[in-house]
């Protein structure tokens, strides 16, 4: 159907891009190529260096290593002027646009002529618009436009700028089924016309659906790259959270084995969750999205996680994860349902009640739960500054001692009097984690926890979070990492749009299992 | 009759500096960068500019200064702020607290030395090129700021590409990088140019107005343009029209204070009038007032 390679240069070729942030290697000897007219899919998880590799691509990151030719001339891609100039486009996933300016205004931004004349300017705009067909009025506010509206501004934004290849970061995370449909079709016009496109997802149906060709990620290096029709969906899915060349010890992080007789208590803790003391419980909660009428983003969830018990919950982020866990932290008022810690009921308590009723949590966004300024001692009492008190003064022997305990029970490499925000995103999860268990919570909510961390504090992490359990904590653990969760979770609730898509022990649970629920349901 | 006249030739000659100060403020705070330097800058314009026209002995000679001191201010405030990223609040107070101490110094070193006699230039004189007389007598720069400078702002944020690359950098300046903008390099011309408006407007109160430099001369007017920005919801001809109704408001209190029906009136109540209007004036528009999206927010590609 293409042209054979010989005759055109790929549109996009990409050799050995490497990018590191830190210890992390976020692209590791990534080369790939796009031709012209082809849909190449980009999958892999969350984390696996999807949209790094785009963005190195459209400028807006420099590689450490790797060189990119446009119709086989080098270019160097210094910066997203740069990128435009040589044809390329990109629709970032959180999108681009100017609210308070009009749709004329953003979609020439960068390229408007030096005086501007709006009627002209309008004019122009909707040609092109109605020329690729995507139909929008030029003459509205970015901040009166729904998303899929705003998406098309994206696109004809990328698109009149002489765009040869366009890139699209999970185009349709906000859209309607409908008009994801509308959308693909017309990217299948664009490219009937020549146009090369790069489509980051993971959602394997929709890379089916759409794609010519699809390249895998995983961890940061390409595990594969193949035609759609030499695949199929299992060997995507393994690709995607298995990965060929997986470095990370995936091996399952098995309880000690000092209690031989309670082996099968995963698939039993399933079968009657409420047999074991209950740590956390949540009950048909419901959460409405706030000013959206009504809008379920957790439609009546109910999850118990017993004592020493880890329940996982995955599902592609964005499908009310993030409400969940501030719904057991205090954060966010349920519209109905209940929330138990341990025996106390606290729903829509304040987060220092759930605290007190045994609470412990390590929140998504690390930064947002330290305060950098603080020493590593101070951060550590934070949440409980009543039992380090003299008087009315902090009693500082006492929390330099209990830092220097902390410190060595959990390996942390800084002194007590460290400036926490001078430490590494290892080293400051340790903090937290200290901070964490040394209340001796009943339950624990952790989201996220070894995301961004090297391969080293993520084992030591995962294993602290087994050793909680063991002392009799429930923990409620929400990941995007499958193997994290399949490593560590005695069971695994999958969410997707708010409820509760599957449920099953791990012992059942397989990459392959989750993967095709995620997949399905999502 | 001729005592609203008067009045009203009064309001646009002490609008003159409010106009070009709240225009400068406009561009840089529209970029996305709360100038608090604009105190200073315009005290540095008002001191520089007389400065050179003293020396000189040439008022003309004023003018110029008076602006290029102004976009030195402004260069340095956006090394601070856009090149190293520091808080806009510290860098704009500091800028100002600086620049008036500068000012101080150098006329007690230079101009005002040891003796207590006040040094003084011929400004500028009046013009009415009509020939009509009232409203239209006025300074030269009058005319050129109400006719010229305050339209050609409004002109440059609403019909060229800069003035929409100053508004996107300020709205969402990851959109604007991704549209290929410069973010730092528009912030920083913003800021020139808003600074050289700010100088122009201190150096109208010494080539102009006054003919003289005295200690605190710009009494506060850098202030009530940050107020009036806000009161015209960051857009040029609003900005200046609040700024024209309080040097109304305090030209009539000028008028007020002579005549013999208002002596029961304390005079510090006729000259706080002015800012009490202002306060009310921000008080009825201010509220729901939409902020630039990166107000004070320093940018840097991650």
């Amino acid at each position: 159907m293409r042209p054979p390679e010989a005759d055109h240069p790929p549109a996009v070729r990409l050799s050995g891009i490497t990018k590191r942030y830190g210890g992390l290697v976020a692209n590791d000897q990534v080369s790939l190529h796009v031709e012209r007219g082809e849909i190449l899919g980009l999958l892999g998880e969350n984390g696996a260096g999807k949209s790094t590799l785009m963005r190195v691509l459209y400028g807006l990151t420099t590689p450490d290593a790797g060189s990119i030719e446009v119709d086989g001339h080098p270019v160097r891609m210094s910066s997203p002027a740069a990128a435009r100039r040589a044809g390329i486009g990109m629709v970032t996933q959180h999108f681009s646009l100017v609210g308070p300016m009009t749709v004329a205004e953003n979609v020439t931004l960068g390229a408007t002529p030096r005086w501007i004349d709006r009627r002209a300017l309008e004019s122009s705009v909707r040609q092109a618009a109605e020329r690729v067909g995507l139909p929008v009025d030029p003459t509205r506010r970015i901040d009166d436009l729904g998303v899929g509206e705003r998406q098309r501004v994206e696109i004809l934004k990328a698109l009149v700028n002489d765009c040869r290849v366009l890139i699209l970061d999970e185009p349709t995370a906000v859209l309607t089924p409908v008009e994801v449909v509308g959308l693909f079709a017309t990217i299948r016009r664009l490219t009937e016309a020549g146009l090369a496109v790069v489509i980051i997802s993971h959602k394997l149906h929709e890379i089916r659906a759409l794609c010519d060709r699809v390249a895998v990620l995983h961890r940061g290096r390409l595990v594969g790259t193949s035609s759609l029709s030499d695949v199929d969906d299992d060997e995507l899915v393994a690709l995607m959270v298995g990965g060929h060349h997986s470095t990370v010890p995936t091996e399952r992080t098995e309880p000690p084995t000092e209690q031989p007789a309670a082996e099968p208590a995963p698939g039993k803790r399933l079968a009657h969750p409420e047999r074991s003391d209950t740590a956390l419980a949540v009950a048909a909660v419901v959460v409405e999205a706030p000013g959206s009428g009504g809008r379920r983003v957790l439609d009546r969830v109910t999850i118990a996680v017993g004592r020493g018990e880890i329940v996982g919950v995955a599902g592609v982020s964005g499908n009310g994860q993030t409400e969940l866990v501030e719904v057991l932290c205090g954060m966010r008022r349920v519209a109905s349902g209940s929330v138990h810690v341990g025996a106390t009921n606290v729903t829509n308590a304040s987060p220092a009640q759930v605290i007190a009723a045994g609470l412990g949590r390590l929140a998504e966004d690390r930064h947002g739960a330290i305060v950098p300024e603080l020493s590593v001692a101070h951060n550590l009492v934070l949440e409980r500054l009543g039992q380090f008190r003299r008087g009315w003064r902090l009693d500082e022997t006492a929390i330099t001692r209990h830092a220097e305990r902390m410190i060595e029970q959990f390996a942390i490499r800084a002194e007590p009097h460290t400036r926490l925000g001078t430490l590494s995103g290892g080293n400051m999860q340790k903090v937290l984690l200290a901070r964490m268990l040394s209340g001796d919570p009943v339950g624990l909510v952790v989201a996220q926890p070894t995301r961004g961390l090297d391969l080293h504090a993520t084992a030591y992490i995962r294993a602290q979070l087994v050793a909680a359990r063991q002392r009799g904590a429930g923990i409620l653990l929400v990941s995007e990492d499958l193997d994290e969760l399949l490593s560590v979770a005695d069971r695994l609730v999958v969410l997707s749009e708010g409820r509760i898509a599957g449920e099953l022990a791990a012992a059942q649970a397989t990459a392959e299992t989750v993967g095709a629920i995620m997949a399905g349901a999502a | 009759m001729s005592f609203a006249l008067d009045v009203a030739a009064a309001t646009l000659r002490l609008g003159t500096p409010l106009a070009l100060g709240a225009s400068g403020e406009v561009i840089c705070e529209r970029a996305g960068v709360l100038n608090l330097g604009i105190e200073g800058t315009m005290y540095a314009g008002a001191f520089f500019g007389f400065l050179a026209a003293y020396e000189t002995g040439s008022v003309w000679w004023g003018v110029p200064v008076g602006v290029a001191v102004g976009v030195a201010a402004g260069w340095l405030l956006s090394w601070f702020v856009v090149t190293l990223g520091v808080s806009q609040h510290t860098a704009g107070l500091g800028l100002t607290l600086g620049l008036i101490g500068v000012c101080d110094f150098v006329n007690r070193l230079v101009v005002s030395k040891n003796s207590s006699a006040l040094a003084k230039i011929r400004p500028f004189g009046q013009w009415d090129p009509f020939g009509w007389g009232g409203v239209f007598q006025q300074y030269w720069l009058t005319y050129v700021t109400f006719l010229v400078l305050v339209p050609m702002v409004a002109v440059l944020m609403r019909r060229t590409s800069f003035g929409l690359a100053v508004t996107a950098v300020g709205e969402n300046p990851e959109a604007a990088d991704v549209a290929g903008i410069d973010v730092a390099r528009v912030r920083r011309r913003a800021l020139l140019l808003g600074g050289g408006l700010m100088g122009l407007a201190g150096a109208f109160i010494t080539l102009f107005q006054v003919g003289s430099f005295t200690l605190d001369i710009v009494n506060g007017r850098g202030w009530v343009c940050l107020a009036l920005v806000i009161f015209g919801r960051w857009r040029p001809w609003p900005a200046v029209l609040g700024g024209v109704l309080f040097a109304a408001v305090t030209a009539l209190q000028f008028r007020l204070r002579i005549l013999s029906g208002w002596s029961g009136v304390p005079f510090e109540l006729l000259l706080a009038l002015p800012f009490l209007v202002t306060i009310l004036a921000l008080a009825v528009s201010g509220r729901g007032a939409r902020y630039p999206g990166a107000y004070l927010k320093p940018y840097r590609r991650h």
